[in-house]
């Protein structure tokens, strides 16, 4: 009897399955449940953003920054009114400038929970995904204090932001940390601790140095592979250079450096730092003005400006070349979701089916952020 | 004994017996059907608690009447057969697996040890055979659906369901040496009303059976953690992903059919069944009440795992049954065998180990629920929807407001 023939099967994960979050498509060829390729497939949510605000005033595309990148609008907002502002060299008061590192700190948290908790839930465990939902309502709550909306703030404007803080607001803040400490302890003890959950995520899909500078991998993403690197430690921008905060990176938690859980396991500890920056926020938050003195009709300077922030997918980049009008005349962003996606490819080569979502999960691609 | 009735006023006997037949099957039937809803609520509910949601609450009293809807909605839902197909074996599948789960419930007991459909001699493996139908149902609607996920899923179920099967099966030897014999009836009387009485805790080796022969059965059963045929985060929906409707009804009922046959057998064979003390025997209500709290105290055990624990990846799950239950419940073979040689003249002995052993399996148990119990109390806050001025926590009941600070808050906002 001949060798049996056997064939690869072509699946295509996405763009409607459960546990791509958002419009992606994966092309797999599997042997049974083994993957021998992996493709991504990206720009089902593509919306232009990048080419609309070539025709938009400069203050006119904050409100487009939200939908870049919506778990976590602040950052977004705050990586372009940055550039703006380095182009029209503005300074921000300093007041504005704490606030700011707030609701990015906040935002950066509810941004987490997400990460986490769609990880757990693509593990199985859909109990800490509601959980972590729960407390991210609160979050929204605080974010809607001060800016009048719970997804896509439109807080931040060119030289400050738009509304000043309710007066309580830094109690507020305060209380909800005091909850979420030990609420985040708890989601722990549920999920992460958990040793089936350990067994799914450690020693997968490991990412080394080299491999993660080759894919140019940013972030959490890049910190899980033991990288210390975060342009708020790097090029610290804003009051970070005041604050005392840690950088946590993929040391090993479960198996290997660099793997799922690392990557993982990095998020729930920034969230702790996150919660040591708002606390020292709260106690450093100085009175005086919200808002430079900014035209409204802003021209900046011919040339390109780039500015780095680190968000929640990590080193976002904003590219603007300007050639001295009322609207940019391109503008580019650099998002750590696409180079995150563009590496599957190269660690999913031999993993299950159930892995390469563990993958997904842990890379934390977030689709409007990919495609723009 | 409804037989002898039925041939008495001059029904032959093998009409009879089909009467007979046929009257107990639109029983459990109808029975499936009702628990399988009201189960169905149940487990919302039991999920809603503890993800801190509010759960179905729209129709009827409490939303306890969702199930009557769901079913009503599914009826009249269009049964989508997907292009390609193989149409005889779509139809087929959804029923074998119905069939399957209502053909154990022949051997189940429902409270008093002879309340038995059919009290075979040979129970046991009759209810450990009939149960692996429902593996033929499965491949057979992954395989027809023409989906690569259904297939996945169904390939995933026949490993999982083959493997866990000798594990169940050698779960339950224990009880079996003990009482020596296979007929569910004489399993539940050798027990007694009192835990020590129980078979689980006769010994321990009796209840490492037990604990191997449940874990085996969720994952016999398809739930989670073993739910890898209808994972959904990666299967879509496993080997039911293109049914529609009543079919996919079918698959819903076989799942938590599947639930009290488990329960149930459990209780029957492991936890004392319907037995009431000496006492107040003959009492058949409160035995037929004794036996479904027990039966729904394994039911809300399963609901409990479904909800806590993250799922397993196919080669871990395969390797929890080969590399540990399966040594596992050789070990509680073996050591069974070696316990009924030492014990056999001495029931002193027998005496004190299930009593020692009862009151520590009851011990854990208890500081395991104050345990739960405490975290409950520190998770406790009600969840809230609409945003105001006054903070989160505040409108949760977690602490007072300070009323001088909120004044301030609402000056503020005027203001601004």
């Amino acid at each position: 009897m001949g060798k049996l023939r056997t064939e690869l099967m072509t699946i295509n994960m996405g763009p409607q399955h459960p546990s791509t979050h958002g419009v992606i498509r994966f092309i797999i060829d599997t042997d049974g449940e083994v993957i021998h390729r992996c493709e991504p497939d990206v720009g089902y949510l593509h919306r232009s953003i990048e080419k609309i605000t070539e025709h938009l005033s400069w203050q006119g595309i904050v409100p487009f920054t939200d939908r870049v990148d919506y778990l976590c609008a602040m950052n977004s907002n705050w990586a372009y009114v940055m550039a703006v502002e380095k182009m029209i060299a503005v300074e921000v008061p300093r007041r504005a400038e704490f606030i700011r590192v707030m609701v990015g700190e906040l935002n950066r948290i509810s941004s987490h929970m997400i990460a986490i908790g769609t990880t757990d839930m693509d593990m199985g465990a859909f109990t800490p995904f509601i959980q972590l939902l729960r407390e991210r309502e609160y979050i929204n709550d605080l974010l809607e204090m001060v800016s009048g909306a719970r997804l896509t703030y439109n807080y931040l404007s060119i030289g400050g932001v738009n509304y000043d803080i309710p007066r309580n607001w830094l109690f507020k803040v305060e209380e909800f940390l005091n909850h979420f400490d030990p609420a985040m302890e708890q989601m722990n003890r549920l999920c992460t601790y958990n040793r089936i959950f350990i067994n799914r995520m450690a020693n997968l899909a490991p990412i080394s140095k080299e491999l993660a500078f080759d894919y140019n991998l940013v972030g959490p993403n890049l910190r899980g592979s033991g990288v210390k690197s975060d342009v708020r430690r790097d090029q610290p921008y804003s009051v970070y250079s005041e604050l005392d905060f840690e950088i946590p990176v993929g040391e090993g938690f479960g198996g290997e450096v660099g793997d799922c859980y690392d990557r993982f396991m990095v998020r729930i500890l920034e969230v702790r730092e996150s919660i040591k920056i708002l606390r020292q926020c709260i106690k450093m938050m100085p009175e005086g003005p919200i808002q430079a003195k900014v035209k409204n009709t802003i021209k900046p300077p011919e040339g390109h400006f780039y500015s780095r922030s680190e968000t929640p997918r990590g080193d976002t980049g904003y590219f603007i070349e300007s050639s001295g009008g009322t609207s940019p005349y391109r503008l580019k962003i650099r998002s750590g979701s696409f180079t995150g996606i563009s590496i599957t490819p190269a660690i999913s080569k031999g993993i299950l089916i159930a892995d390469l979502v563990a993958v997904i999960g842990s890379l934390d691609i977030v689709a409007p952020e990919l495609d723009r | 004994m409804i037989i002898e009735l039925l041939t008495s006023v001059g029904i032959p006997e093998l009409a009879a017996k089909f009467i007979f037949a046929g009257a107990v099957g639109f029983l459990a039937i109808n029975f499936i059907a009702v628990y399988a809803g009201v189960v169905s609520v149940i487990e919302r509910k039991v999920a809603a608690k503890m993800q801190s949601r509010v759960g179905p609450n729209r129709v009827g009293p409490g939303g306890w009447l969702q199930w009557l809807a769901d079913g009503i909605k599914l009826m009249l839902k269009e049964d989508i057969h997907p292009h390609g197909a193989d149409h005889f074996l779509f139809n087929m599948a959804p029923f074998l697996i119905v069939c399957g789960v209502a053909g154990a419930f022949a051997v189940l007991p429902w409270g008093p040890a002879h309340a038995i459909a059919a009290d075979l001699n040979v129970g046991i493996l009759y209810f450990i055979s009939i149960t692996s139908l429902v593996v033929v149902g499965i491949l057979m609607a992954g395989w027809s659906s023409n989906n690569k996920w259904a297939l996945i899923g169904g390939m995933r179920a026949a490993a999982q369901i083959v493997s866990y099967e000798i594990p169940v099966a050698m779960g339950l030897l224990p009880a079996i040496m003990i009482v020596g014999s296979l007929q569910v009836s004489a399993l539940t009387e050798s027990q007694g009303f009192m835990p020590w009485d129980w078979t689980a805790f006769d010994n321990p080796f009796a209840l490492l059976g037990f604990l191997v022969f449940l874990t085996g059965s969720v994952a016999e059963s398809n739930r989670a953690p073993f739910d890898l045929p209808e994972a959904e985060s990666e299967l879509v929906a496993g080997f039911f992903t293109e049914y529609s409707g009543f079919r996919f009804a079918c698959f819903t009922l076989g799942e938590f059919a599947a639930t009290w046959a488990i329960g149930a057998i459990t209780t029957a064979v492991y936890l004392g069944g319907g037995q009431l003390p000496p006492s107040m025997a003959g009492m058949i209500p409160l035995s037929i009440g004794l036996f479904v709290l027990k039966t729904m105290s394994v039911v809300f055990l399963l609901m409990w795992f479904r909800w806590t624990l993250p799922r397993f990846r196919i080669d871990q799950m395969m390797d929890f049954s080969w590399k540990y239950l399966l040594p596992l419940s050789l070990v509680a073979f073996f050591g069974q065998a070696i316990y009924i040689l030492i014990s056999w003249d001495s029931p002193a002995m027998q005496t004190i180990v299930s009593h020692l052993l009862a009151l520590a399996v009851l011990g854990v148990i208890f500081l395991f629920a104050g345990r739960v119990a405490y975290n409950i109390k520190i998770q406790l806050i009600p969840i809230n929807t609409l945003s105001t001025e006054i903070g989160p926590l505040e409108r949760a009941g977690k602490i007072a407001p300070p009323p001088a600070v909120v004044e301030e808050v609402e000056t503020a906002e005027e203001g601004a």
